[in-house]
């Protein structure tokens, strides 16, 4: 019976997926939220605010989602600093080197994170590779602090989270039309004036839109900061699994998680908003 | 010495070469078309003169000076770009001053400099906007205001109106024109539209295969073709394979089948060629006569009508001829009516023999 009820059927199991996979556990979470835990009596189904009161108000919580959104906003200015720039040389460059460069950069999409943080963890640590190179050369005599810090967590973060700024500029990028480059070339304009005054605001969308994508995985990133920032340096999504799978106070992870949750989003909608207003009279 | 002297300019990429041994001069203010269709070479030129392509060989020479050494961005040559290439995220006014502040104009200047340009291209209204709610005659304008403030040693115009419709595109041809010759500025206009060639130029280049045909004004090289792809690329020709018979004072003889009839001296290839040449007969000057009174007789086997003048069909034995009478009352003849066609001998063009491409 093909009628008005084919499109929900045809999307059946695509919907069907999705709430039972994302709706319904995001649901329990968020009803999971509200109980109380008794350190004998376990999980108690009653239904308050105590949870969300506690992390607001504890001065612990909010140092740890201060250093989580710390971490994200300068892992989103590196990102930008650096993918600009590398998604403009790989734009630029002839084809034959380009496309073996652009699988250099994403790459790193095919190895788990787990991976790639544990080679960082090799790289960083007071034994590793950067710290005995320096020691052995004489420049310095103990080993430099890297591991378990916010700057260790930083640069593993910029390095996992590159490949989604190259990609966002390298589309925007596209979108351009090659001979605006030309034209301020003929008008008299250098290699950097160019960059910076045609090619930039015209990949300003890009930039925006990875920065987005950039930040958001950031502030929820699991297993980077687990790794590299430990118990010592913890951050919101470390917090969380702490509290489910070693305090076992399930109710206050699902209010921390619900937190976080709701602070992405308020960052997002917000830079989307912003975005947009600013850029909707001009690229449309 | 020439304005602007192209010489022996060639451009190879790899195997391919897109332009051959390329000479032209170009006299201070003149305006020139490269026409030719897509392929023959006339863009890569233009890079070059752009300063956006190295040539492989040969020198571009601007009052004497070699420009080849100088940068794109030192040329002081202003572009209309086919896609005009405007800046999306500047807005009119912006666009219009970027090559003015590049030069480090004072600002007061610069905006006495983008107003007066404005006003040439009559957007004094629009300078606040961006380009995307603009229109494409707009954006056109915008672009030639761009390319005019700088005031540029030369003017490349690339295909600058091909995007436009037919109407604003006739439009724009008459003003361009009219702003070109007001600011006097040498002009190099790229295209592959012959009629917009024609009605812009000075001077048209005609370019086939990276090689250059024919140099000559618009009626002159309409009128007297040097070969067989400047006669049918420039206008619609009837073109027919023919053979000299013999030479006569002042002309030959020549025949395309059957039928034979006169001609002006033939070109001094035909001799090498056993006398074979191609036989070019404009349509506009094939004219009607009564059945049997013709130097070809035919039948007219299509007729349509565009507007100023009548498009005929004729099916006669040199093959199908085409015939165009100007609209001056009622048609002369009826489809399916037999008719004699005939012309005036000095009109007939004879051409080197080259196959058809």
């Amino acid at each position: 019976m093909p009628g008005r009820f084919a499109p929900w059927l045809m999307s059946a199991p695509a919907l069907a997926l999705f709430v039972a996979l994302l709706l319904v556990p995001l649901g329990m979470t968020f009803v999971l939220s509200f109980h109380a835990f008794g350190f004998y009596t376990g999980i108690e189904t009653t239904v308050d605010l105590a949870n969300y009161i506690d992390v607001l108000s504890d001065g612990y919580f909010h140092e740890i989602f201060a250093r989580t959104f710390g971490i994200a906003l300068v892992t989103t200015l590196l990102c930008a600093a650096i993918g600009t720039p590398e998604a403009y040389f790989l734009y630029r460059m002839r084809s034959r080197w380009r496309s073996a460069l652009l699988l250099v950069v994403i790459g790193p999409l095919l190895i788990s994170v787990v991976v790639r943080t544990l080679g960082w963890a090799i790289l960083l640590g007071n034994r590793g590779v950067i710290n005995t190179a320096l020691m052995d050369l004489e420049l310095i005599t103990r080993p430099i602090k890297m591991m378990y810090t916010t700057g260790g967590i930083v640069i593993a973060l910029v390095h996992v989270m590159i490949p989604f700024m190259v990609i966002a500029v390298w589309a925007a990028l596209h979108r351009q039309d090659p001979a605006t480059e030309q034209a301020a070339e003929s008008l008299g304009a250098g290699p950097a004036t160019i960059f910076f005054r045609v090619v930039l605001p015209q990949a300003m969308p890009g930039v925006l839109s990875g920065s987005l994508i950039v930040f958001s995985l950031s502030a929820s990133a699991f297993a980077t900061p687990a790794i590299l920032g430990g118990r010592r340096v913890k951050v919101v999504s470390t917090t969380v699994y702490d509290e489910f799978l070693n305090t076992l106070n399930w109710p206050l992870g699902a209010a921390i998680a619900m937190l976080l949750l709701v602070a992405v989003l308020l960052v997002m909608v917000s830079w989307n908003r912003l975005v947009e207003r600013r850029f909707a009279q001009v690229f449309g | 010495m020439a304005f602007l002297e192209l010489t022996g300019l060639t451009k190879r990429f790899g195997e391919v070469t897109a332009v051959e041994d390329f000479d032209l001069t170009v006299e201070r203010g003149e305006f020139v078309s490269l026409l030719g269709p897509s392929g023959c070479g006339k863009t890569t030129t233009l890079q070059m003169i752009a300063g956006f392509e190295q040539p492989t060989a040969g020198s571009i020479t601007l009052e004497g000076r070699d420009l080849v050494a100088v940068k794109a961005r030192n040329r002081g040559i202003g572009i209309v770009f086919q896609s005009y290439a405007l800046f999306p995220h500047m807005t009119v006014a912006q666009n219009v001053a970027f090559g003015l502040e590049m030069r480090k104009v004072a600002p007061a200047e610069r905006q006495r400099r983008v107003e007066q340009a404005l006003a040439l291209v009559h957007l004094e209204a629009l300078a606040g906007r961006y380009p995307r709610a603009m229109s494409g005659g707009q954006r056109q304008r915008v672009a030639l205001a761009r390319a005019l403030v700088i005031e540029p040693e030369i003017l490349l115009l690339d295909e600058p109106l091909s995007n436009l419709d037919a109407k604003l595109r006739e439009e724009m041809q008459l003003e361009l024109r009219g702003i070109q010759q007001r600011m006097g500025v040498t002009t190099i206009l790229v295209t592959h539209d012959q009629t917009e060639a024609m009605a812009l130029s000075d001077r048209v280049a005609v370019m086939h295969r990276g090689r250059l045909v024919q140099v000559a004004d618009p009626l002159q090289a309409y009128e007297n073709p040097l070969t067989d792809f400047v006669s049918s690329f420039l206008g619609k020709t009837n073109r027919l394979e023919g053979r000299v018979l013999e030479r006569q004072s002042g002309g030959c003889r020549v025949a395309v089948g059957e039928t034979t009839f006169e001609a002006p001296p033939p070109p001094d290839e035909a001799a090498a060629g056993g006398g074979r040449v191609i036989v070019s007969i404009r349509p506009e000057k094939v004219e009607f006569r009564p059945a049997g009174a013709g130097l070809v007789e035919g039948r007219a086997a299509a007729r349509i009508f565009l507007g100023d003048h009548w498009l005929y069909q004729v099916e006669t034995p040199l093959g199908v001829l085409l015939v165009i009478r100007q609209n001056a009352g009622p048609a002369e003849v009826e489809t399916g009516g037999s008719v004699g066609l005939a012309w005036d001998p000095a009109q007939v063009r004879l051409l080197p023999y080259e196959a058809q491409a």
